[in-house]
């Protein structure tokens, strides 16, 4: 982790002294424990400030929208399934962009590891596979596998599906795992006790919207849930209104959603968002081999019409 | 819609051309005769 971030400056000031990109956009310290955020880096010097750790699960590509600027950004394997998609809907164009590719060991998630001890967070270090959680006078250590996000336990395209340059070797890809099981579960329940799911689910919601913010498909100039002429939803926590926010923003991710986790990382209600977008991301693979960002070949499946597609449910 | 935990029957698609009236008819009528067996609809109805 430590040589990533050594490497992601090196490279970074390398591109903006050689004036072949604006700025870079990567991560700087938070001011909190396990909370690293988003930053743009436009002098050589100011690459001193990124850094890289197990705490950088914002989805980088968010900020690629509509940008003129030659831009270097740094990308995992999800930020880099996004820039295509980013391309894809012409929101950014591959000639503007220098992509430092970072191989993703996975990242954790913060409210794992605040609930699971019981004293307050100080600091947080990495080493090798163990994360060490100091508070005033204790200290836990975590092995990281146990406190990885619940995407990034499932993640199969870890490494970087396009880049220009790499900071390190790929890592190894754990194919054998069961992307789906949480998917599967729900799917099992019968009508009520999927509404009652759902219900429980938002409970919580407070209509922040920094899952919108956070999510790099949210790009629209003005979201369906600000329009005020016509009003399509109501803009209060009315379960009806926080429903139809919720779900009409899953379907308007459905074929692009790479499960990069932004959503849920950003949440500050610590609602599971991937339980939204993660159904449409299931049948679109079931259903059309399709998974979003891969290529920039390859049109997305509701971009595109075949005759064989499964029409099953239209009587 | 169905995964959100709204009733099977209570959503339908269809596909009928302008010259197809009987099969719009049929359609019609099956889809009244399933929704009229839910009865009213209590989910995603904003109260007041």
């Amino acid at each position: 982790m430590l040589t990533y971030a050594e490497k992601i400056r090196e490279l970074s000031a390398q591109l903006l002294r050689e004036d072949k990109v604006d700025m870079v956009i990567g991560f700087r310290k938070g001011s909190l424990p396990m909370s690293n955020e988003p930053c743009m880096v436009k002098n050589p010097g100011d690459a001193d400030k990124l850094v890289w750790d197990s705490n950088c699960g914002v989805n980088l590509a968010s900020y690629l929208t509509d940008r003129k600027e030659r831009i270097g950004i740094i990308a995992k394997g999800c930020d880099s399934r996004n820039i295509n998609t980013h391309i894809i809907e012409n929101k950014i164009k591959r000639e503007q962009l220098t992509i430092i590719g970072v191989p993703c060991t996975g990242m954790i998630d913060k409210r794992k590891v605040s609930n699971s001890v019981d004293f307050d967070i100080i600091e947080v270090i990495e080493e090798a596979d163990k994360v060490i959680v100091k508070g005033a006078g204790s200290e836990q250590t975590f092995d990281k596998k146990e406190v990885l996000r619940k995407n990034c336990e499932v993640c199969i395209h870890p490494n970087p599906v396009v880049y220009d340059e790499m900071v390190a070797e790929k890592v190894d890809i754990n194919q054998d795992v069961d992307r789906y099981a949480d998917v599967r579960e729900v799917e099992e329940m019968d009508s009520d006790d999927r509404w009652q799911y759902f219900e429980d689910l938002l409970s919580n919601c407070i209509r922040c919207y920094a899952c919108r913010n956070a999510c790099p498909l949210c790009y629209c100039p003005t979201c369906f849930v600000d329009e005020s002429q016509p009003q399509w939803l109501g803009k209060s926590t009315n379960a009806t209104d926080t429903r139809g926010f919720h779900f009409l923003r899953a379907y308007h991710c459905a074929g692009r959603c790479t499960d990069c986790g932004s959503c849920e990382t950003v949440c500050p209600m610590g609602i599971n968002m991937r339980a939204f977008t993660k159904k449409l991301e299931k049948d679109c693979l079931e259903n059309f081999e399709w998974q979003a960002g891969l290529n920039t070949e390859q049109r997305p499946p509701l971009d595109s019409f075949n005759p064989s597609d499964p029409d099953a449910f239209v009587k | 819609m169905e995964h959100m935990g709204i009733e099977k029957d209570r959503l339908h698609f269809s596909w009928i051309s302008s010259a197809e009236a009987t099969k719009f008819i049929d359609v019609v009528t099956q889809v009244t005769e399933s929704v009229k067996a839910l009865g009213p609809a209590k989910k995603f109805v904003k109260a007041g």
